[in-house]
Parts: structure tokens; C-alpha cells; sequence
């Protein structure tokens, strides 16, 4: 019975499959297999995009102390319907002096390699659209073609705000993919492989109270840490989003689009974040296995949709708390903290691997990612007066 | 320590964002059109004519004297003196407004016309959902919409009111003071022209 559920979406494919056996010459039968894949993911998750949207504006609301949306259905759940339509019929501009053509394809461009990379993620046991071997390769290969995208936006709008905005987006994406694919390192280290898959299984066994997520390790856990925030810098979100910047670049690289196509970018980059973020399930957070071993009978796709809200409300809890960094503190921060830390985390988990496991590997390692982050901090902070700012004239 | 205001930061928020399920004092939103705050006493939106009595046009104090009309900052009243006379809440042949029109769309709210009106006749109203389908008739408001019985701005603005009512008790009576005497002035002269009549008018 818990096999069944939990096998539910391969089982049904499978069915759907035999179906079309019938019907379809046995050449096509491979596309039919791989739409049957893909479908899922192209209604899954854009579904997901338009509920985040509202639990975001609702969070974020309560988080200020008021409502957010209440007005479209129940406790305004539906305002991703009137959002949509309202960006469905509203003018699409194009300016006067825009490349066309590019600025027609940079949304595209930004939709497309964000989907592509649901392929190798294993949503739950048996279920990767793709058992990809250099899966992650793939993903960060396919995910860094987002940046082009937003180049295309930025650079064929001819505004200056957008070309700014592009500009640091770029930077920002560039930098930040260094600590990012750093960071991951380390789980491909210590799993021998780059096959999402493989990786989810290797998190598979439980010892003692806690499972054997990579997360749970010292270099693990830098490592979990390291990634959320270069991932959090990826996707362009707060508090690193000076690429939108309302205040000063009044949207970035999007200011010169409107209706749908502005619609698209966020979809984007709310796919991109989702897909960053089963990563990070996938790399740290044991993939879709259950937290103990006694909750195994809940099927595998459940766990894998309930770490992937628990991280999106954690992301949606940082933009609701942080304020947004300055281009220069944001690059310090990439290059002068995140790297250090990402190669001292590298060494963390080399010394782990051969240390025998015990008490003492685990002092050790412990002791290789505190003291690094209490010393790095403290020398960057050196020299810097940090206090409450004085008002002269508005207090 | 490195990232320790972060953790603040997160706790302030995730306080913030408990406690307004928890605490009505938190959550200061007022739902406007389900739910609204009490108007405070001084509040102004649109100016609107006072009447006196049950017929709104035959009780207008408004005597037409386009004061208002030409202190307007920006000029959104137009009135035509009427032909005619009539008598007003004094008892005194007067002119009134035949046409008293304010552009909605024109009107700044500044409360001048009130100011400097010596009739009592034009106050501030609170009515403040004013939109209209009609973006062209639907803005000019005319004579029969401006006119507003003097009980409802006694409901509106008691404190106000009362000063004013006062102002126009003394006025009235002044008026009537002043047509006694007049009377008593002409009965006398009366007199004094025909020494035949031994018995003088009674005043009323």
C-alpha cells in the first residue's frame, strides 16, 4: 500500500505508456515517454510559482504587520488568477529603440534554462525526468545560461537603468557561482558522483536519532549554509537584489517590459529559485527521504515538497528581514568571505573522509569551519566602525 | 560576532510575524470599505449650501454675492445673480444664486469659500466618496445637489454649528432690532407730517 503511493506517478506513467502502445507506432513511443516526464514538471511547478507569489505577499505581510492579499477567494489565494490575467491583457511595450528580436527572446531565454534544469532533480524515488551522470554538471552548466538571458534583457532595452541592472546582475551572478558550485563540491567529494540521484542515495541510511544527511556534518553543514546564500544571490532575491533595485535602478534589467513578458521574468526567477533550492535538498537535505526512519510510509515526493516549502519560507523570511547590500559590500562579501570559506570547507571535508570516524574527526572538522568563520569574520570586521546611526536632524 | 544581527534580524520578524495573528494592536490595517475609522470633527472634503426650512431653493441662505467666486484659489465656482428678489432669513429683500455650480474635479478642499462667506451659507461637508461614472457631468455639481439642510451640518460639525447659529441669532435679531426701529423712525415721521392722526401706529 505505502510502495503504491508512493510509486503512484511512476506507476501511472507507466500505465499511461502501455496505453499509448496501442495507438502509437513504437518509434514515437521514447517522445510520448519523455513528454509524459516533462508534463508533470511544466504544470508542478509553474503551479507552485503562482501559490508562492501569495504565501509570499501574505508572509511578507504579516511579517510588517499587515494583511497582504485577502480579497480574491478564500483569504485571497486566488490572486495569482487576477495577477495572471491582468498581466495577460495588459500592453505589451516594446520601446522605439529596443533590439526586437532580443528583447522578445530575453524572457524566453531566462524561462527556458530555468525549467531545464527540473530534468535531473529527483523529485521523489524513481522520479528524475533524467538519471543524468553528470547531472549536476548539467544543472550548473544549463542554470548559468540565465545570465545571457538577463544580459539580453538588460543590453537590448536600450535604457540605461536596465543595462545598469544587467550589468550588476552579471557581476553578481558570476561572483556568486564560484562559492556556489564550491560548495557543492564537497557533496560530490564525499559521494563519489555527480548523478543526483546516486547522491540522494547515499543520504539514504539513518544512524543514531539523526539521518545521514550531508547536513549534518560539519563540512555539510558550512557547505548547506554557503550554498543557501550564493543560492539566495543567484536568484537575484533580497537581500541581495540590487540587479531590481526599485530604489535606485527602478527595476533593473526589466524596467522596459510590460504584461506577460514582465510576468515571465518572475516566473523565472521563482523557478530558478525553486530549482536551486531542490538542490540544495537534494545535495545537503537527503533528497526525498524521510527525516526519521519510522516516517519512511509517507511517500518519497511529499518529503521532497515539504523541504522545498520549508526552504522557500526560510527565503521568504531573509527577504522579509534583510535590507538590501551595497554592490561593493555584496562583491566583498562574495570574494573576500564566501570563497575563503568555501575552499577552507573543501578542505574540511577532505579531512573528514579520512579521518576514522569518531569524537575526534568530528572536533576536528568542528573546529575547521568555527574557527575559519570566527577569525574571517572578525578580520573583516577590523577597522570598521559599526554602531547605530546618528541622525542630526531627523531625531 | 559575524551574522549575529541576522539572527536578530530573523527573530524580530518571526516575532513580528506571530504576533499578528495574536495581537489586534499589531495588526493597525482598517479594511476601509467592511470597516472605517470615526471621521474627526474638523474634517473637510467638498463644500455644500446651507438651507433653512423644508424647500431646499426657496431656503438657501446663499444671496448670491460671488465672494466665494472670486476668493477661489482655483476658480471652480460659478454663480449667476438671479434677476429677481426675494426675501431672505433676515426678512430683507435679497438677490439669490439662479445657478451655483462647483467643478468637483477642480476643488482643492481649502475651506476659503467658508471663510470668507458673511451669510453663513456655505460650510465643508465629510462626504469624501465622491466618484463618479460621469467624468464630465458627473463632476460639476450643481445648486439642487450642493443644497444641504442646516440639521445636517449640525450633525456634521456641532462645535462649528453652534458658533454659527449663534452668529446668525444675533444677526437676525440685529435685523429685526433695526426693522423696529425703522418702523418706530417712519410711525414717527408719520407724525410729525400729519398731526391730524392723534393716535400713532402701534409697532409691531
Amino acid at each position: 500500500m505505502t510502495d503504491s503511493l508512493d510509486q503512484i506517478f511512476v506507476t501511472l506513467k507507466h500505465w499511461l505508456l502501455a496505453q499509448l502502445a496501442i495507438v502509437v507506432p513504437g518509434s514515437l513511443l521514447p517522445v510520448a515517454s519523455v513528454l509524459l516526464s516533462l508534463v508533470p514538471i511544466l504544470v508542478v511547478f509553474p503551479t507552485l510559482f503562482a501559490l508562492t507569489t501569495v504565501l509570499e505577499r501574505k508572509g511578507l505581510g504579516r511579517i510588517q504587520n499587515r494583511y497582504g492579499p485577502n480579497r480574491v477567494g478564500p483569504f485571497g489565494f486566488l490572486q495569482f488568477a487576477a495577477d495572471g490575467i491582468k498581466a495577460l491583457i495588459k500592453e505589451d511595450l516594446v520601446p522605439r529603440a529596443a533590439d526586437k528580436v532580443v528583447h522578445f527572446l530575453a524572457p524566453v531565454a531566462l524561462v527556458v534554462p530555468a525549467l531545464l534544469v527540473y530534468a535531473v532533480l529527483p523529485i521523489g524515488r524513481n522520479m528524475a525526468a533524467i538519471d543524468l551522470d553528470a547531472g549536476l554538471l548539467f544543472f550548473f552548466a544549463v542554470g548559468a545560461a540565465s545570465e545571457l538571458a538577463v544580459f539580453m534583457a538588460g543590453w537590448s532595452s536600450r535604457n540605461k537603468y536596465a543595462l545598469l541592472g544587467a550589468m550588476r546582475a552579471v557581476a553578481q551572478m558570476v561572483s556568486y557561482e564560484i562559492p556556489l558550485i564550491l560548495s557543492t563540491v564537497t557533496v560530490v567529494m564525499m559521494a563519489g558522483t555527480l548523478s543526483p540521484v546516486k547522491i540522494v542515495e547515499a543520504q539514504g541510511t539513518y544512524g543514531g536519532w539523526l539521518p545521514d544527511w550531508f547536513v549534518f556534518t560539519p563540512w555539510g553543514f558550512a557547505g548547506f549554509i554557503l550554498f543557501l546564500i550564493a543560492a539566495n544571490a543567484e536568484a537575484n532575491r533580497s537581500p541581495f537584489d540590487m540587479p531590481e533595485g526599485e530604489s535606485e535602478i527602478i527595476a533593473g534589467y526589466f524596467i522596459e517590459y510590460s504584461g506577460f513578458k514582465f510576468a515571465l521574468f518572475f516566473l523565472a526567477e521563482y523557478l530558478s529559485l525553486f530549482a536551486v533550492c531542490g538542490l540544495g535538498i537534494t545535495l545537503f537535505l537527503g533528497g526525498w527521504h524521510a527525516p526519521l526512519a519510522g516516517l519512511e510510509f509517507v511517500p518519497s515526493w511529499f518529503w521532497f515538497f515539504a523541504k522545498l516549502l520549508a526552504l522557500i519560507v526560510l527565503f521568504i523570511w531573509t527577504r522579509g528581514t534583510l535590507p538590501r547590500l551595497r554592490v561593493d559590500q555584496l562583491m566583498n562579501f562574495a570574494w573576500k568571505f564566501m570563497l575563503p570559506l568555501a575552499l577552507i570547507n573543501l578542505l574540511t571535508a577532505a579531512v573528514w573522509h579520512y579521518m576514522p570516524s569518531g569524537l575526534p574527526r568530528w572536533i576536528v572538522c568542528t573546529f575547521m569551519v568555527v574557527g575559519p568563520y570566527l577569525l574571517l569574520g572578525r578580520g573583516l570586521l577590523a577597522g570598521k566602525n559599526i554602531s547605530k546611526r546618528v541622525y542630526r536632524y531627523a531625531d | 560576532m559575524l551574522g549575529e544581527g541576522i539572527i536578530k534580524g530573523m527573530a524580530e520578524t518571526a516575532r513580528n510575524f506571530l504576533g499578528s495573528y495574536v495581537s489586534d494592536e499589531r495588526l493597525t490595517t482598517v479594511q476601509y470599505p467592511e470597516e472605517r475609522l470615526p471621521m474627526p470633527e474638523n474634517a473637510r472634503q467638498f463644500p455644500f449650501l446651507v438651507f433653512d426650512g423644508n424647500d431646499p431653493m426657496a431656503g438657501l441662505r446663499c444671496v448670491g454675492c460671488q465672494i466665494c467666486e472670486k476668493e477661489c484659489p482655483p476658480k471652480c465656482i460659478y454663480i449667476v445673480k438671479s434677476k429677481d428678489k426675494r426675501l431672505d432669513y433676515k426678512r430683507q429683500m435679497q438677490l439669490y444664486p439662479a445657478t451655483f455650480d462647483i467643478d468637483l474635479s477642480v476643488c482643492m478642499s481649502c475651506q476659503i469659500c467658508v471663510e470668507v462667506c458673511p451669510f453663513e451659507a456655505i460650510k465643508m461637508d465629510t462626504e469624501f466618496e465622491l466618484s463618479t461614472t460621469d467624468r464630465f457631468g458627473g463632476l460639476m455639481v450643481n445648486k439642487q445637489q450642493l443644497a444641504k439642510p442646516n440639521e445636517h451640518y449640525r450633525k456634521i460639525h456641532p462645535t462649528d454649528a453652534a458658533v454659527s447659529d449663534a452668529a446668525l441669532a444675533v444677526e437676525v435679531a440685529k435685523a429685526q432690532a433695526k426693522a423696529k426701529a425703522d418702523a418706530e423712525a417712519k410711525a414717527k415721521a408719520a407724525v410729525i407730517a400729519t398731526p391730524v392722526v392723534t393716535q400713532p401706529v402701534a409697532a409691531t
